[in-house]
């Protein structure tokens, strides 16, 4: 309730600083909002059309031409979600610097404007793979609400981790620097754009390491085989994210008020 | 409702000795620090009753700013705390987080958002925020085109939409032209007569003796001085000349105002009256009396220059005319240790009914910045009265002839 309250009554605040952020990004554009859905419809194009019908890549064990280009959209757009809100987080106390000097209120606000956003935008591009699912023909069926708690899990993780870095990084500016050439790596080690098959034997023990490959193996698995998750497997990110979450707002509140010295 | 309460504040700012000696602190398993205190604010105690309006005042850098961010709670104190009842409005930086792209309306709501105030709450407010901003059809274009005073109007008249219970205002209101100056004075005025605490921090003289009832004067990071307007204002003014050695000393008169004397103390006023034309010496002046201020100067060491100003200070501390003998040519050159000199300065007393105050300066240029030797607040004290002149109103007694002519 400590926690809740204060955001409660700066929810005008938080809403509007997420509409805010749409406005300014389309405000000057001829098409507007419809930039909104055509950047991840392009997107989307590209992996299912190109990948299926021009270079017709085949991902094997799956009948299903689009096989290959599902697998890669939904590797791919959980990882949009889980980088944007990292990265994000990472800068965040530092971008709204003058916000933070000058005015007081409460500071959570600024990571929840980001995770919201990354929401929606994910809820954008999330629904158009999912008409494109349905058109053809490979919608998984109730599996699919397996999805949701995944998703939340990932954000968790994502919101744990990216509050964590975003206060450090105010303290050690090496975190931020650190932290884009580290998630780059992550993202290659993670079996996103290739299937975890062509990667040896040693290589794919290491995996198990590895939340992201296990969170996503998860949600591809859902997307592509219809098979529901093995929730098992989602206990060590399940714990990692708690750990991030705890350790996050633990770091924040200890920090906070030095925080504000320190920008 | 509406009290602050400031009790043993202190911020001190941590100083690492290189860059690595942060994360060394941080990792250190004994917890031992590794950094120094940079002190800059320490010890302040004060507590501001409800209605109250007190003024801050103090040199660049003597801790006001930061005073005033511990007090509405973005920066963190290290020692002691701040505890405020009732609803907070701060103007510490007008127009923080408005985004050129947006109109000033769009503005408006974000800026209301970060009062923690509802959409609805804004929507409802929205027409008495245009009004009083008055800046016409400017309030549906982007803030790009706002020049600097009209963002300012906007965002005062957000920012004072409600009445708070605690208002904080920072140096900010001296943005703007003159006529929003009083309008937002008037308002904050009005705020007052409604129960408003006030705090205020200010540069301005004339502000701080107007509106506040009480004046804590910041040096260094400490709580100087704390009082009556006037008084602290005279404190401070003898302050800014402090780096010249001297001393400051401040004497409570009979009549329980508070007296300030300040000098390096080369000379000093030895006696001052206020006479008639045939020196008897006065008690009341008569509108436009011819009077002779008589000032009596010893020199304890040899000067090069001394140069005798005073002033005639109204009830509020206002100078209604000063000036020196170095602006009217007669400065005195060498003068030695153990002269004594009188100084007759005749003028008809055209002045209003009321209260006047004389302030006295010796020193060796235009102004006590150079060298002070002495400075002398409420040195004398006299009345005006009207015994014999058509009632008038205002300080000065300009007497007009009036013609008039039926056309």
């Amino acid at each position: 309730m400590l926690l809740i309250n204060p955001l409660w009554a700066y929810r005008g605040f938080i809403l509007g600083s997420v509409k805010r952020e749409f406005q300014t990004k389309y405000r000057n554009s001829l098409l507007g909002a419809a930039w909104m859905v055509l950047n991840p419809l392009a997107m989307i194009m590209v992996y299912t059309v190109i990948f299926s019908q021009v270079m017709k890549a085949k991902l094997s064990g799956v009948e299903n031409t689009f096989g290959y280009s599902i697998y890669l959209c939904a590797g791919v757009l959980t990882w949009g979600l889980f980088a944007e809100i990292t990265t994000r987080s990472l800068n965040i106390f530092l971008e709204n610097a003058n916000l933070l000097k000058k005015l007081s209120f409460p500071r959570l606000c600024l990571p929840l404007v980001v995770v919201l956003n990354a929401l929606i935008n994910f809820g954008i591009v999330f629904a158009l793979f999912t008409a494109f699912l349905i058109m053809t023909g490979s919608f998984p069926g109730l599996v699919y609400l397996a999805l949701i708690p995944m998703i939340a899990l990932i954000m968790m993780f994502a919101v744990g981790l990216g509050i964590l870095l975003g206060v450090l990084n105010v303290f050690f500016r090496d975190v931020g620097q650190f932290f884009g050439i580290f998630i780059t790596f992550w993202f290659w080690l993670t079996p996103i754009v290739y299937p975890i098959t062509i990667i040896p034997e040693a290589g794919r023990a290491l995996m198990v390491y590895n939340p992201m490959a296990l969170m996503i193996e998860a949600v591809q698995g859902v997307l592509v085989q219809g098979v529901w998750p093995v929730w098992q497997s989602l206990l060590y990110p399940l714990v990692l994210a708690m750990i991030f979450c705890v350790l996050g707002w633990r770091l924040f509140r200890s920090r906070s008020g030095e925080l504000v010295d320190e920008l | 409702m509406g009290t602050i309460t400031v009790s043993n504040l202190g911020k001190a700012y941590k100083q690492y000795p290189n860059r690595w000696s942060r994360l060394i602190e941080w990792l250190d398993p004994r917890g031992r620090p590794h950094h120094a205190l940079k002190w800059v604010l320490q010890d302040v105690n004060f507590t501001v009753q409800p209605g109250e309006a007190v003024g801050i005042i103090g040199v660049n850098g003597a801790g006001k700013s930061t005073l005033l961010k511990m007090i509405t709670g973005t920066t963190q104190p290290t020692t002691g705390g701040v505890h405020i009842t009732g609803r907070v409005a701060a103007l510490l930086e007008l127009g923080i987080g408005f985004h050129p792209d947006f109109t000033g309306r769009q503005n408006a709501y974000m800026s209301g958002q970060l009062f923690g105030y509802s959409d609805e709450e804004i929507a409802h407010l929205m027409p008495e925020i245009e009004s009083f901003a008055e800046i016409g059809d400017y309030i549906d274009q982007s803030v790009r085109v706002y020049s600097s005073g009209m963002q300012m109007r906007l965002a005062f008249s957000v920012a004072t939409a409600h009445r708070p219970d605690v208002l904080i205002v920072d140096e900010a209101l001296s943005v703007g032209d003159a006529y929003f100056q009083h309008k937002s004075f008037d308002r904050i005025r009005e705020f007052r007569k409604l129960g408003t605490t006030l705090l205020i921090v200010s540069h301005d003289k004339g502000a701080i003796q107007s509106i506040c009832d009480r004046a804590i004067l910041l040096n260094a990071g400490q709580l100087a001085m704390e009082g009556e307007p006037e008084a602290v204002m005279d404190y401070y003014n003898a302050m800014l000349a402090d780096h010249q050695n001297q001393e400051v000393k401040q004497e409570v008169r009979q009549d329980g105002k508070v007296q300030t004397i300040s000098g390096t103390g080369e000379a000093t006023v030895a006696h001052i009256s206020l006479t008639d034309d045939k020196d008897r010496p006065l008690a009341i002046v008569d509108v436009g009396q011819s009077v002779r201020l008589c000032i009596l100067v010893d020199v304890h060491k040899s000067i090069e220059q001394l140069v005798l100003g005073y002033g005639i200070k109204d009830r509020l501390g206002q100078v209604i005319y000063g000036t020196n003998t170095y602006l009217k040519k007669q400065p005195l050159t060498n003068v030695s240790a153990g002269e004594r000199y009188q100084f007759d300065i005749s003028f008809p007393a055209n002045l209003g009914p009321g209260t006047y105050s004389v302030q006295t300066s010796l020193v060796s240029h235009d102004t006590h910045l150079t060298n002070n030797y002495e400075w002398r607040d409420l040195a004398l004290i006299f009345n005006v009265m009207n015994i014999n002149k058509n009632h008038f109103a205002g300080c000065a007694w300009i007497d007009p002839t009036i013609e008039i002519v039926k056309k």
